[in-house]
């Protein structure tokens, strides 16, 4: 369960040195779009040496490595893959590089003796993909999907809006998808870093269409983000007055009782603990 | 005569020239110099040995880059060489 996930350019070292202060989720150490042609092989390099000297990171650390139809992939794979990262993110993703991947997964792992299963967070981020959404969601070792708007409306061959009617459809299709299979739907940065309004009405319509996190650009994007793919006050107090409820109804035998005048059954408790569990797990209460 | 280059200038980080030599020449240039010169020359000396080098020329341009950004600029720029060849 994540909220924010922060993109490190992999070929900073200054950012990647302190990418464990700005209390993201995640961080995903960039090795595609924020690295020059040029750089691929230093950058490459450096996040390996980084997370070899690295000790324990305090938030979920994600790989972004470039597509398998690269002359990067390989390499890039080879040298990330360590006990040091729980997940690898793949740019142009489609069910059958997501099963390739898998298979080259499960080799790096075996060969050098991973503790860990490695997991995947594919980009959604071409016309294709969104099509293949439902097969991509059920891929092995996939705990969460994000949707790459900027690739995606150049594949569609539209401009970028920041109110975002261009990527209405995959947002819903993604949100939707990732929801049936339990998993993270993680949307598009917002790109404007210095609009925080503009950032704030962003994730807060994502998060009504069923969105539970963001990627950032920029470390000032995180607090914002975080602050809105969390449980409100009003509805973490709603929540422990239904579990309140239906604890008294369970010991009367009521399967469905009434709170306020609103009728509260199963569908309505089970929302009411999902908001009581991630408020938990950020400490809100 | 062949060499690579590797890492920039900008703050935390370190610009690794490499060439090919008939000896091993280290040359360092730091911002933290006093203080860090030595442990930025045993990263350097402990990197060639992992790569098998007792051969080559070094310049290191450092602006406060840690051990792991020295030790990776050194490792690409030795790549880069080798590439050129």
């Amino acid at each position: 369960m994540r909220r924010s996930l922060l993109f490190i350019p992999g070929n900073n070292p200054a950012m990647l040195r302190n990418s464990d202060v700005f209390e993201s989720d995640a961080v995903i150490y960039d090795l595609e779009d924020a690295v020059s042609v040029t750089e691929k092989d230093a950058a490459r390099e450096l996040v390996s040496g980084f997370l070899n000297c690295a000790g324990a990171l305090p938030m979920e650390v994600i790989v972004r490595i470039n597509g398998l139809d690269t002359e990067y992939f390989s390499a890039d794979l080879e040298a990330v893959v360590s006990d040091k990262i729980d997940s690898v993110m793949l740019p142009k993703a489609s069910a059958a590089y997501l099963a390739e991947l898998d298979f080259l997964l499960t080799e790096q792992e075996k060969k050098k003796g991973l503790k860990k299963r490695i997991n995947v967070v594919p980009i959604v981020e071409l016309a294709s993909s969104v099509l293949q959404i439902d097969e991509i969601v059920k891929c092995p070792r996939v705990n969460g999907v994000l949707l790459g708007a900027e690739d995606l409306s150049g594949d569609i061959e539209v401009m970028r809006t920041k109110k975002g009617n261009e990527i209405l459809y995959p947002r819903m299709k993604l949100a939707y998808a990732c929801a049936a299979y339990k998993i993270d739907a993680i949307d598009t940065p917002f790109t404007d870093v210095n609009d925080g309004a503009g950032l704030e009405e962003d994730c807060r319509f994502v998060a009504n269409l069923g969105f539970n996190a963001k990627a950032a650009i920029h470390p000032n994007q995180v607090p914002v983000i975080n602050s809105i793919f969390v449980p409100a006050q009003k509805s973490i107090e709603w929540a422990l007055r239904v579990q309140e409820a239906a604890r008294q109804a369970s010991l009367k035998g009521l399967g469905v009782f009434s709170l306020d005048g609103k009728m509260v059954d199963k569908p309505v408790i089970l929302r009411a603990e999902n908001i009581i569990k991630k408020a938990r797990k950020y400490n809100l209460i | 005569m062949k060499r690579g280059i590797a890492g920039s200038l900008e703050s935390n980080d370190a610009l690794i020239t490499v060439k090919e030599s008939d000896k091993l020449e280290i040359t360092i240039k730091s911002v933290v110099y006093d203080f860090f010169h030595k442990q930025i020359e045993k990263t350097i000396r402990d990197t060639l040995s992992e790569l098998g080098i007792d051969k080559i020329s070094v310049v290191c341009e450092d602006k406060g880059a840690l051990d792991f950004t020295v030790r990776a600029r050194l490792i690409t720029a030795v790549k880069r060489m080798e590439a050129s060849k």
